[in-house]
């Protein structure tokens, strides 16, 4: 086999296939379970621990039952579970695992150099708190920490966003250009085991959507003998370094290239990067990702019900930030929000992973809106429609000129 | 895992390649396949022990190589040494890179997506990533009985690479960078060196093939691997190997320490091929009583990592080299005794 021929064996129809889909109730993982069935992933390998585990229940099923075809290995470890289908993705197979909490922290290094090597892994994380002390609930902090290796991360609100998501996710990373891994959110818990209806699309549609992966030159094969990862010390590492930050920055465009076809075949898909609700005369907004999305959009609604004009942005790509996008979308507002289901002590303001990068992203702005930081649900602590209330009052406050300090960060429905 | 369906179809690419022993050095094949651009050191048996093991397994081979003085002496950028497709794997994870390569070659080949061959997968690791860091991972991969792969431990004693830090692996008492003689403490390090190879073949009982080796006879270690690479399923081999910086000894002397590792009974040489032990070379005779071991203080005093023994310590590590043939349920091997 020459690895050139792998590439041209099968490409994708161009042709829009019919939209043909079925509909069912299932939680988050088990939409994420149907996107790697359908994206007929290769190699897959499974590790317990709660809650993204619920996804690999569902693929193990799936392949016992026959109705799909992979090599499923249940690891001995995190740190193994990602090393393996590191090592199956340079062979040129398409791969998937995930994890959770410290099982993702178990994995860090394997997760490292999966960015290094430009391997395009596609993993669920079902977001969870890092205990100790205990906690099975949802936090952001595991999947954020890979933030800076090159890992695209996306996160989703409900399962349909998560099976779609799936297979924008391996069309972005698998693509040459990008060569990245991705990894999608999904809040543990409140999206993992809660079930909705959920449009699962028939495998021609998908076949059509998603092109088969082709490692090209760069395949692991006795056609092809390469080498990967040597030593390159001071004389090489910076200019490879470079070219995943390229590749960090070609993503964008593939990104949006991905979500217009995924919307012109599926009919959905929705605006890459963010989701804008009620934003068009909003005065305040509240930005924040995943789950969140529920509580936030109920109490927009009531607070419009009594003439309060405020919107939600939720972010939906964190890697690549959609730095233009959050810019567009706030450019009109007079003050915004940021609630971070996360943490990151002694930071800037003591704020969240997202406050900080989104003021980062808002500076450049000539009419910059107040910018109020949030922490709130963590450890799975839901957040109420009142919680959410709380936090707009307060944006509104700063936006009508209130003495509120923008260089702190509240937390919310905390016991002090 | 058991293959249900019938569209889960099996090609002949699941079979391992065929690889006959080579009788004798002068039918051994020429190529190399570990060739020039590294940079060991001088007397370093690690690298001959690489190009052994390359050349006994062919062109049609997938190397993962562990962290470890096999991966940054040999391949830097554009001057790799090796002639087959090479990718380097984290330290403990040679288990993982060998099962996943593996895995992703049955996936392929059995969906169609690529030609179907056999293709031979060795996963190397120093006794760091072997014998400590990636012991689980190897674990692991030896329980996978559908996977073709040989795992192969190459055991310098230490950690090497990062300027010889003691090991699970490394014996009794050796002065490394993390284990110096002192003034209040003589030996630092106190462990005894663990016992990989048998440890892997007891706990493995569907790992076909398991054997130790010293590449003094460059012949036995060729059709060991051969061996290993055509019996099928998960392998291993555990090769020690005398390191001139690490043991502290004139290079010129590397073949013959590893013969005195054997002749004095530390290092026992045997195969455990589908749950059959065999004593080979010097420890047969060794084990069934027609040579006599060497004293240990022979192959100690050789090297400057023991330099700080006394008699004492000497008369200690004799003693616990005694137990393992006079004592253990089977000699050199297995370290149980009937109660």
């Amino acid at each position: 086999m020459s690895p050139a021929d792998t590439a041209t064996t099968k490409q994708a129809d161009n042709e829009v296939a019919p939209r043909a889909e079925t509909e069912a109730l299932i939680s988050g993982s088990e939409a994420v379970a149907h996107a790697v069935r359908l994206a007929d992933v290769d190699v897959i390998t499974a590790y317990p621990i709660r809650p993204y585990d619920t996804v690999m229940q569902y693929v193990s099923k799936m392949i016992a039952d026959g109705d799909f075809d992979c090599e499923y290995i249940v690891a001995e470890s995190e740190h193994s579970q990602f090393e393996i289908v590191k090592h199956a993705s340079a062979v040129g197979a398409r791969v998937f695992c995930g994890s959770s909490g410290v099982g993702w922290f178990y994995a860090f290094e394997a997760l490292a150099v999966t960015a290094g090597l430009r391997l395009p892994m596609v993993a669920m994380v079902g977001n969870r708190a890092l205990d100790d002390p205990g906690a099975f609930g949802v936090e952001h902090n595991d999947a954020l920490a890979v933030r800076d290796l090159g890992w695209m991360l996306a996160w989703v609100s409900t399962a349909q966003e998560a099976l779609d998501t799936a297979l924008i996710a391996y069309r972005v990373a698998e693509d040459p250009r990008v060569f990245l891994p991705c990894a999608i959110s999904c809040d543990g818990a409140f999206l993992t085991h809660s079930q909705s209806i959920v449009k699962v699309p028939s495998q021609a549609m998908v076949d059509s959507f998603l092109p088969r992966y082709s490692r090209g030159d760069k395949q692991l094969h006795p056609d092809n003998p390469i080498t990967i990862a040597p030593q390159v010390n001071e004389d090489w590492l910076m200019e490879i370094r470079r070219q995943s930050d390229m590749a960090a920055r070609r993503a964008r465009d593939v990104i949006i290239e991905a979500y217009q076809d995924f919307n012109a075949r599926f009919g959905r898909g929705g605006e890459p990067f963010i989701e804008r609700y009620m934003m068009e005369d909003a005065e305040v907004a509240v930005i924040g990702m995943g789950t969140l999305a529920m509580p936030v959009k109920v109490a927009v609604r009531k607070m419009r019900q009594h003439g309060r004009k405020v919107g939600f942005v939720r972010v939906r790509w964190f890697r690549p930030f959609p730095a233009r996008e959050l810019q567009n979308a706030l450019a009109g507002v007079r003050a915004v929000g940021v609630i971070d289901r996360d943490f990151s002590f002694g930071s800037t303001f003591f704020s969240g992973v997202l406050a900080n990068d989104l003021r980062s992203a808002l500076y450049p702005l000539k009419n910059r809106p107040k910018i109020l930081s949030f922490i709130a649900g963590l450890g799975g602590r839901e957040v109420r429609t009142n919680n959410v209330i709380d936090v707009a009052g307060k944006v509104f406050d700063a936006a009508s000129g209130a003495d509120i300090d923008e260089q702190n960060t509240y937390w919310i429905g905390v016991r002090e | 895992m058991e293959e249900a369906k019938p569209k889960t179809d099996i090609g002949d690419f699941t079979s391992p390649q065929v690889l006959e022993p080579w009788k004798g050095i002068k039918k051994v094949a020429r190529e190399e396949y570990f060739t020039s651009g590294h940079r060991t050191c001088q007397g370093c048996e690690s690298a001959l022990v690489m190009r052994l093991m390359i050349k006994a397994a062919g062109p049609r081979t997938i190397v993962l190589g562990a962290t470890g003085c096999m991966y940054v002496a040999n391949t830097t950028y554009y001057s790799t040494p090796w002639m087959v497709p090479w990718m380097h794997t984290q330290l403990g994870s040679a288990g993982s890179a060998a099962t996943g390569t593996a895995a992703a070659l049955r996936a392929l080949m059995r969906k169609g997506k690529m030609e179907k061959e056999p293709i031979n997968v060795i996963a190397f690791c120093g006794d760091g990533g072997g014998a400590d860091m990636g012991l689980s991972a190897i674990s692991a991969a030896l329980q996978h009985t559908q996977y073709n792969l040989l795992i192969f431990l190459y055991d310098n004693e230490s950690y090497a690479n990062t300027d010889i830090q003691v090991s699970g692996s490394s014996p009794y008492g050796a002065h490394t960078t993390f284990s110096p003689p002192g003034k209040a403490h003589r030996i630092m390090h106190r462990r005894w060196k663990k016992n990989t190879a048998a440890m892997l073949a007891a706990g493995h009982p569907g790992c076909k093939y398991v054997a130790t080796v010293c590449s003094g006879n460059a012949v036995d270690t060729l059709n060991r691997v051969r061996r290993a690479l055509t019996i099928g399923g998960p392998t291993f081999i555990h090769s020690l190997d005398p390191c001139p910086k690490g043991w502290d000894y004139d290079p010129k002397y590397s073949h013959e320490l590893g013969e005195l590792a054997v002749e004095t009974g530390i290092w026992p040489l045997y195969e455990v091929e589908e749950g059959k032990l065999r004593m080979y070379g010097k420890s047969k005779h060794i084990a069934s009583g027609a040579a006599k071991r060497k004293p240990v203080r022979e192959y100690l005093l050789r090297q400057g990592r023991f330099a700080h023994f006394t008699e004492e310590d000497i008369a200690y590590f004799q003693a616990k080299t005694d137990e393992m043939w006079e004592k253990w349920l089977i000699p050199g091997v297995i370290p149980f005794s009937r109660a």
